[in-house]
């Protein structure tokens, strides 16, 4: 088992998800970089289903109950063991009673503590990820929550995606953030004017990213009938800042949806944080399947 | 019908309103993750390499008769006991012309089909109403509407699985539990199924 001594701004128990709900109502939810986690579990020699703490913005603190194998991915946070530093992206063998404590991030959003064995807590529908939105899954992590941790199983599955959302872009370069067309990319009158760069919404969270700058011009102020969202979908209300979906995205909503991130796009938007400068920039045709 | 762009994972099929059904049905059988909405169905796949046969397998189906959108049936259909005291009722008799006990007849005699979920979980839209009961959302949303709210908007009527904001003109309430983790599924209604409301 493991002590949460501290959860920091907001720690979480995130895996892989729980895809095939949506028709009714429920998102996949899931881990936000999903690259860092695949790291992670393949660190600590866990299967991809394995859940793992996924932590935004460090500060998080927690005791071990027994001997774990453990490991860091994710947005880089000064790390340390009883006070003595530990390296990030290995893995780390801790014995009974050691602390691990993360200090701030100099630069990314998450990070992911994985454990061999993975988090135990209940799954809920197939899942162990707290989805924000739904209310579904463990409640955020709190200081003095015990959480159970699993066996290894041998016959695991250690696939997964391997590009991450980290590192992200050389200090002082914005993260480029590639576009695909989306279904209602003629509701905007410049569709190029998307392209270039916006500033992260302190108003961002595992729903949805928020994006401000210029505001776009829409053709016409159209109703839509409500469609379905998809994570990465870049939607833009009529204030014409657009929000990009995260994990715990609404599984469907009343704007239109003029682009979608790629896939390893999503994990880099997983470690913009608030304020930060992102580019977005549209793929070539070629790179559309 | 139309097939639009929605990233390197999905796409989504564009149709009439009363194709929704008709599309999900078709494309059920399909590997993939399929999502009805108003009048769009999202197709995704598990991965970005399986889309391209994906769209090819969709535009195949879609190229095809539809199967017709089916009846309802006594063993798909949900009977909902409402109590029709919502603090809309009297607007909403007003905007569509009747009459408080014609609303309640028109929503009660009219199977609705679960048209498809979202906002919430457990939350369903119900179409195929009486269309005298077509009303806007109210012009300001409350921030809490009551879990088992039986409400109207548009041509669409919906039941609040739990408390939380929103804009629909209330006309009742049930006690029905449309989202029980407990229960599988956990969604009382689902696409394809009928509701039938009763005073």
């Amino acid at each position: 088992m493991i002590e949460i001594l501290r959860p920091g701004p907001l720690a979480l128990v995130e895996d892989a998800g729980r895809p095939g709900l949506a028709a009714v109502g429920v998102s996949a939810s899931g881990v936000f970089d999903r690259g860092a986690f695949a790291e992670g579990a393949r660190l600590v020699g866990n299967d991809i289903g394995c859940a793992s703490i996924e932590i935004t913005l460090g500060g998080m603190a927690a005791r071990m109950d027994r001997d774990h194998r453990v490991a860091l991915t994710g947005a880089e946070c000064p790390a340390s063991v009883n006070g003595t530093a530990v390296s990030w992206g290995v893995p780390i063998e801790l014995a009974a009673g050691d602390e691990l404590r993360l200090g701030l991030p100099s630069r990314g959003l998450r990070s992911y503590l994985s454990v061999a064995g993975g988090i135990d807590v209940p799954p809920v529908l197939g899942s162990r990820s707290t989805d924000l939105l739904s209310g579904l899954g463990p409640a955020r992590l709190r200081a003095g929550d015990v959480l159970p941790v699993g066996v290894l199983d041998p016959a695991r599955d250690a696939s997964g995606p391997t590009l991450g959302g980290w590192p992200p872009a050389a200090p002082g370069s914005p993260a480029v953030l590639d576009l695909l067309p989306g279904p209602r990319t003629d509701w905007l009158s410049d569709p190029a004017l998307l392209a270039g760069e916006w500033q992260v919404s302190p108003e961002s969270n595992r729903v949805g990213v928020r994006l401000t700058g210029p505001a776009l011009a829409r053709t016409g102020e159209r109703e839509l009938p409500s469609e379905p969202l998809v994570r990465g979908a870049v939607q833009v209300p009529p204030s014409g800042q657009p929000v990009v979906f995260g994990p715990d995205h609404p599984t469907t909503g009343g704007y239109p949806v003029v682009a979608v991130l790629t896939e390893a796009s999503i994990d880099r938007l997983a470690q913009c944080r608030p304020g930060d400068t992102v580019r977005l920039a549209w793929a070539p045709p070629a790179d559309v399947a | 019908m139309r097939l639009l762009p929605f990233g390197e994972c999905a796409l989504l099929v564009e149709c009439e309103p009363d194709q929704v059904a008709g599309v999900t049905g078709a494309l059920a059988s399909l590997p993939a993750e399929v999502v009805p909405a108003a009048r769009t169905v999202l197709v995704r796949a598990a991965s970005p390499d399986l889309l391209g046969g994906l769209r090819r397998e969709v535009s195949r189906i879609l190229a095809g008769p539809l199967p017709a959108a089916p009846a309802p049936r006594a063993e798909r259909t949900v009977v909902v006991p409402v109590r029709y005291d919502g603090e809309d009722l009297a607007e909403v008799a007003a905007l569509a012309g009747l009459s408080e006990d014609q609303v309640v007849a028109a929503h009660t005699d009219t199977p609705w089909r679960v048209a498809f979920g979202g906002f919430a979980p457990g939350f369903a839209y119900l179409d195929g109403g009486d269309p005298r009961l077509v009303v806007p959302r109210r012009a300001t949303p409350r921030t809490v509407v009551p879990a088992g709210s039986v409400g109207l908007a548009g041509a669409y009527s919906g039941i609040y699985p739990r408390p939380s904001p929103g804009g629909w003109q209330l006309i009742g309430r049930t006690s029905v539990t449309l989202w029980d983790l407990e229960r599988t599924p956990p969604a009382l209604l689902r696409p394809g199924w009928w509701v039938r409301f009763q005073a």
